[in-house]
């Protein structure tokens, strides 16, 4: 199976008002196997969208490589983006403004399938049922949908293409916390089942230890620590991980404040 | 004043109906609801229940053109009012931001972005306690100092883009407390924060609870902000309370199926969960 993705000493880096620079991004490596889930955590601004950006092509590495089986991706210009880089897709933050509110969600989805290679093509029926959702759905406009539903006709539309790596960026940020787990397992059970791997990136520790075999932790453009889940979890090597676990308030109902 | 009755607010039978006679909606369906001074009263449920909208109708920041009905009762050290919604608009006004405050969601969003923190800080005790400049700011100082903002002289001339989210909330809270009220809408205080800064907030909040005697009412979706913080909790869906309890017994044995169903949608990591706090 191809798909392998690989991210080497990556930099992006941003120019500020008086020719001051910010390393967004700041030396990361790492790889994505096919079939694999990692998840990708940190705090607002430690630059985790910027690496998701940069590996879709949407923001250009200032050094370093992102190489998706051994080509590495250009950065998106004008042009139609090339045939094997839509084999990465993205699912974004706020179905709300990436689902055109004027299409239908069938042919939104239908946009997706467009693009996957005629052999594997699925249907859009069959990847209204993958995401649990009603097939009269295609029929509906995205406003008719609640923020779970409409993440869900994004993650299917993304699925659609058959892609080799799907990217959630931030995918359930939006949603109710009582949705979050559940949106977050569906992406991962329907990307394993379509034989991708995925990059799940969240703030939320506790959803991206159900989803991800493998975390990596991202500290102000580095990764501080990466490693299986359940013993990032268990035993938490950095500093920084160890604040961010501790900081998590547990629903137990004994009234713990967690650590500051 | 009376002191037989517990201070803080009571909510009863309280009804909200947006939109026209003929195709009103009902927003709250009767709300019962206690609000005792010196503790945290938790207001949970998910985006439509109607948690938000409670918060804001005993503000009386309800939207435009909304029907009330039911009442809300205050009771507090400098007064109180057998029903708030039955309050003259100038007589409200008189009691929001003095008696009761309300912190929101997004710091960014609530503070404003051309205004200096010190006139944020001065306007309302300048308005509802009739001090002069330099004693209102004073106050400011130690308010800023009460909320552990860093280096509160500067502070005071700078502009909300200057701080980080965490610190703007800090700042939101110390606005809210600014004139000493009895009662402080917490709504999604934490929900736009990291969760490394949330904790410190969390821990805020309690300790500003526990000392000033605050009621507190805390409307978040997020049980772990919730059984952290929350000494009652409330579940709301629909606009009708569907579950009311201590912390504990809600979160813990939860007797509706709706907040089991809550209870049981979050990230459910097995077995080490309890110790998790203490790594």
């Amino acid at each position: 199976m191809a798909g392998q993705l690989a991210v080497r000493d990556a930099h992006v880096t941003y120019k500020l008002p008086g020719r001051r620079l910010l390393a967004a991004v700041d030396g990361v490596s790492f790889d994505l196997a096919p079939g694999e889930v990692l998840g990708l955590v940190g705090e607002s601004g430690c630059g985790k969208s910027t690496l998701a950006r940069a590996i879709c092509g949407l923001e250009p590495l200032s050094s370093g490589t992102v190489t998706f089986d051994g080509q590495s991706i250009p950065t998106l210009g004008l042009r139609r983006r090339p045939a094997h880089l839509l084999r990465i897709q993205m699912v974004f933050q706020n179905p709300y403004s990436s689902l055109n509110p004027r299409r239908r969600v069938g042919d939104q989805i239908a946009d997706g399938l467009a693009i996957a290679p005629a052999s594997e093509r699925s249907s859009v029926a069959q990847l209204l049922d993958d995401v649990e959702l009603d097939r009269n759905a295609a029929g509906m406009f995205p406003h008719q949908f609640s923020g779970g539903q409409r993440q869900r006709i994004a993650i299917a539309r993304a699925m659609g293409a058959r892609p080799d790596i799907l990217v959630g960026d931030e995918p359930i940020a939006s949603l109710d916390a009582s949705l979050q787990a559940k949106v977050a397992t569906l992406m991962r059970d329907v990307a394993l089942k379509n034989g991708a791997s995925l990059l799940f990136i969240s703030h939320d520790l506790s959803v991206v230890r159900v989803v991800a075999d493998r975390v990596a932790v991202m500290q102000a453009g580095r990764i501080v620590e990466t490693g299986p889940v359940a013993s990032v979890w268990s035993a938490p090597a950095d500093p920084y991980t160890q604040r961010l676990l501790a900081a998590i308030p547990v629903a137990d109902g004994l009234g713990r404040l967690p650590a500051a | 004043m009376s002191d037989t009755t517990p201070h803080g607010l009571s909510l009863r039978g309280l009804t909200l109906e947006l939109g026209s006679k003929g195709s009103a909606k009902q927003i709250l369906r009767g709300i019962d609801l206690d609000i005792p001074a010196g503790s945290i009263t938790g207001l949970a449920g998910e985006s439509g229940s109607g948690k938000t909208m409670t918060g804001l109708a005993i503000c009386g920041l309800q939207p435009a053109g909304s029907r009330l009905g039911g009442t809300i009762s205050y009771t507090g050290p400098r007064g109180a009012a057998p029903n708030l919604l039955a309050l003259r608009p100038r007589a409200m006004n008189a009691l929001r931001g003095r008696e009761i405050a309300m912190i929101f969601q997004d710091p960014t969003a609530s503070l404003h972005p051309m205004i200096t923190i010190e006139a944020q800080l001065t306007d309302g005790m300048r308005h509802h306690l009739h001090i002069s400049r330099s004693e209102a700011r004073t106050r400011a100082l130690a308010l800023l100092s009460r909320v552990r903002v860093p280096d509160p002289e500067t502070a005071l001339k700078k502009y909300p883009h200057q701080f980080s989210g965490g610190q703007l909330q800090r700042i939101a809270i110390a606005i809210a407390l600014a004139s000493e009220p009895s009662v402080l809408i917490a709504d999604e205080p934490t929900t736009a924060l990291d969760v490394t800064v949330q904790a410190g907030i969390l821990h805020l909040l309690r300790e500003l609870c526990d000392t000033l005697d605050l009621a507190i009412l805390l409307v978040t979706h997020d049980l772990g902000v919730m059984s952290a913080l929350a000494d009652t909790v409330t579940v709301m869906r629909y606009g009708e309370v569907v579950e009311h309890g201590s912390r504990y017994q809600v979160i813990r044995e939860p007797q509706s199926a709706y907040t089991k169903a809550l209870i049981d949608a979050l990230p459910h990591p097995p077995a080490e969960n309890t110790t998790e706090g203490q790594l």
